[in-house]
């Protein structure tokens, strides 16, 4: 079953006190290497079949529910190849990208 | 008798204790439904506190996508005066009514507490019984208060006077401009993160210098739109 993946991220203006949290304990361990830490969200569609209308509607669906504009940006669409029973992200390929940051 | 519908939607917490507040404020609390599509004709409506789906996806995403909410939208567009606590303001957000969204408390931690607030605006459906300036004491507590907007967004709230509620002496939640409640341009729908509905009786509110939880500033709020709707 083919799979659709959004990502969401938070607005990279905002502050995101998870991802700042997350920094805090890596710096407590010693991995001083790691400036920033974002953390968003990924959302996998199963679908019977991927068309053009499946695709337009995710679109949709991405800006208007899966995200909020107002602290959030759509960062991708994708569709993977296969059921996900591995995920690897170099097999997904890459339809669109909304308001990259 | 002005009858005020509060929405109980999956995992709203603040429900019955705002329905409560009704009743104390002279109207009667009509119990709602979030997969309705009737308002059983009230004259008002509050969104309640709570985590409505467990915060999923976003504080009051979901809530904001359930079939009564068409039903609130219209409403509140037709003047309807509608008031979102907490949970409720965030559901707001997410439906449009309100601009903003509400974001993770800046330090990372949920907070609970008596919190002074300045009422800016005493022009609106829910504050009208209150002198512009006057700090009110009433419970906050959230994990998710911190309200922004784009820099536009807060001009244009500012410049008109819509900030109606504002923290006084410790910003909670990392709000912009230190900002606890907002209305909408027509000033029917307010929406605010502190909860008013736990400061309407004598013995059950915040401390106060009087007595010990003794404080009943958030009946104001009730009393506001209910005398309102009598009079109208």
């Amino acid at each position: 079953m083919p799979t659709i993946v959004v990502e969401v991220m938070p607005k990279a203006e905002l502050l995101d006190p998870q991802g700042k949290a997350v920094a805090g304990a890596l710096s407590r361990l010693g991995k001083s290497q790691y400036t920033g830490v974002r953390i968003g969200k990924r959302f996998e569609l199963t679908v019977d079949e991927v068309t053009d209308a499946v695709l337009a509607d995710v679109r949709d669906l991405a800006n208007e529910m899966f995200s909020n504009s107002v602290i959030e940006d759509v960062v991708s669409i994708t569709v993977a190849g296969s059921t996900p029973l591995v995920h690897d992200d170099s097999l997904a390929v890459s339809i669109e990208t909304v308001d990259e940051n | 008798m002005t009858r005020v519908g509060v929405v109980t939607f999956p995992g709203s917490l603040d429900d019955r204790d705002a329905q409560r507040a009704v009743r104390l404020a002279g109207a009667e609390p009509v119990a709602l439904w979030h997969g309705d599509h009737d308002l059983q004709g009230v004259d008002a409506i509050v969104l309640p506190g709570g985590f409505s789906y467990g915060d999923y996806l976003r504080c009051g995403a979901i809530a904001s996508l359930s079939p009564i909410m068409a039903e609130v939208i219209a409403a509140a567009n037709s003047g309807v005066p509608v008031l979102g606590i907490c949970n409720g303001f965030q559901m707001l957000t997410e439906a449009h009514l309100l601009p903003g969204g509400l974001i993770r408390n800046d330090h990372g931690s949920f907070i609970c507490r008596d919190q002074v607030l300045r009422v800016e605006n005493t022009d609106t459906a829910w504050t009208t019984g209150y002198t512009t300036g006057a700090e009110i004491t009433i419970p906050l507590k959230n994990g998710e208060g911190g309200f922004i907007a784009d820099a536009e967004t807060i001009a244009r709230l500012e410049g008109d006077g819509r900030v109606v509620f504002r923290y006084v002496d410790v910003n909670p939640n990392g709000s912009i401009n230190d900002i606890a409640g907002i209305s909408n341009e027509r000033g029917n729908v307010v929406g605010l993160m502190p909860h008013p509905e736990h400061a309407i009786e004598e013995g059950f509110g915040p401390d106060t210098s009087v007595a010990m939880r003794n404080g009943t500033d958030g009946l104001t709020m009730f009393t506001s739109a209910i005398s309102a709707l009598i009079s109208a």
